[in-house]
């Protein structure tokens, strides 16, 4: 009850709160894909480059996102205060799950497959775009959704370092020993963490080629 | 003058492939592979004959010697375009699981540049020459064939672009008996219809006096024989007698 009076009466604030958050794991999510589908296509193509990239991702993943904001603080030109900091951060979170399931993706074809598709005259760049990708769409996808959903969660921390989103509500609820602001930052927060898990699944369920779905 | 026999599609002169641990795939291959004759591989696994195979078509290059095809070193082709004038059949048929039939059989003539509509005219009739209904296959996956219907896919895609040479590795090793026996009794038939170069690898002897013009028999990466079907009963060789040995109950 006290929620929806608090909304009703905060009710432009907290639409510009979630509006930040949403693009705050739009943008990095987005960035991700962009760096991390390549990468992920880099590592099949050079084996030897896999564990070092990869371990390097997990390492980030194990940095507390509270100190790896931080850390990032006093960076020159990554760093700094507000969203641009904040989206770098993500980033690095959201790295992993696309990078390993773009290259789990494309390493789990069924080798007969690339094996007659190079050998009946595929170029490398037709094989990818005509059947590695293709193939691999689903797994990526489903990569490019773990990192969403873990970005949705990882944003509210931003709001530490002045990068908004709906974060804002939960760290003044705290320092408030509000409950009710500590609801009206996480609550949505979670509907919209929920929000992306199905949207994204169901894209997901779009791309798998109907050949090869379950 | 190339040092490929007149006449010969493909040849290996002394081609060799080396492994990273100093062993030999394939030692000192020479062998020409004739227009219009079925040459069958014979050996046990490990042999050198899908490597052979895969020296014809550039999926590797000689350690040392040299495998020529149309007179040419497979070295110095660009390798897709060597490979888009070779039908290359393996036993996992490899169909691209996320295409129907017709975008399988399709794939090359359209890469190709061919206009749609003989792309169209030749999936028909590659799916009439491998003696499958197009009403009902065109627009099947491959999952939903059956292992003979697969083959037969993959027969039709490799022939699509029409290429000179046919590279078949074990296309019928994972079929039952009697689809086996069905599909090549029929490959037979379309070998002598179609009169293309065929290079046919197979474990099996008697699949390769069934369908060979000539019969080459590779032991641990060396020609042990080659010659036509009537001799090979006859040849000397320990590993050929093995071989003809397992043909008498």
């Amino acid at each position: 009850m006290s929620l929806l009076r608090f909304y009703a009466g905060n009710a432009g604030e907290a639409l510009g709160l979630l509006v930040q958050h949403l693009l705050l794991v739009g943008a990095s999510t987005a960035v991700a894909v962009a760096l991390g589908v390549p990468l992920g296509i880099v590592l099949t193509r050079r084996p030897r480059l896999r564990a070092p990239v990869l371990g390097a991702a997990n390492v980030f993943q194990t940095i507390p996102s509270l100190a790896l904001f931080g850390f990032l603080i006093p960076l020159p030109f990554l760093g700094g205060i507000g969203a641009s900091t904040a989206v770098v951060a993500l980033v690095v979170y959201a790295l992993l799950p696309i990078i390993r399931n773009t290259y789990t993706g494309i390493q789990a074809i069924d080798p007969a497959v690339r094996e007659a598709g190079l050998g009946m005259g595929l170029t490398g760049g037709e094989l990818l775009r005509l059947v590695e990708l293709p193939l691999a769409l689903g797994v990526i996808m489903a990569g490019v959704r773990v990192a969403t959903v873990i970005g949705v969660g990882v944003a509210t921390i931003a709001a530490a370092i002045g990068a908004g989103g709906l974060g804002v509500y939960i760290f003044r609820g705290v320092a408030m020993v509000n409950d009710t602001l500590i609801l009206a930052g996480a609550l949505p927060a979670a509907v919209m963490a929920l929000g992306f898990d199905w949207g994204l699944g169901w894209i997901e369920r779009k791309l798998t080629p109907r050949g090869v779905r379950a | 003058m190339s040092p490929a026999g007149d006449g010969a599609a493909a040849s290996c002169r002394r081609a060799s492939v080396a492994l990273a641990d100093g062993r030999f795939a394939l030692q000192d291959l020479t062998l020409d592979v004739a227009r219009g004759e079925t040459l069958v591989l014979l050996g046990r696994s490990g042999s050198g004959k899908t490597t052979t195979l895969k020296l014809l078509n550039a999926l590797l290059l000689p350690t040392a010697g040299d495998v020529t095809v149309e007179g040419r070193a497979t070295r110095d082709w660009e390798p897709h375009r060597l490979r888009r004038r070779i039908g290359y059949v393996i036993q996992d048929t490899g169909l691209f699981p996320h295409f129907t039939v017709e975008r399988n059989v399709a794939l090359l003539p359209t890469l190709e540049r061919w206009e749609p509509d003989r792309v169209r005219a030749r999936v028909l009739e590659m799916l009439a020459l491998v003696g499958l209904d197009a009403a009902r296959f065109l627009h099947r996956y491959p999952r939903e064939l059956s292992g003979g219907e697969r083959q037969r896919v993959g027969i039709a895609r490799a022939l699509a672009a029409d290429p000179a040479l046919l590279l078949m590795d074990e296309p019928f090793g994972a079929l039952d008996p009697l689809t086996r026996s069905e599909l090549q009794r029929e490959f037979k038939a379309l070998c002598a219809r179609l009169g293309k170069t065929i290079v046919f690898v197979t474990h099996d002897v008697r699949e390769a006096l069934l369908l060979g013009t000539r019969l080459a028999l590779l032991a641990e990466g060396r020609l042990a024989f080659a010659g036509p079907p009537a001799e090979f009963r006859r040849a000397e060789h320990p590993e050929a007698r093995a071989f003809a040995a397992t043909l008498d109950p």
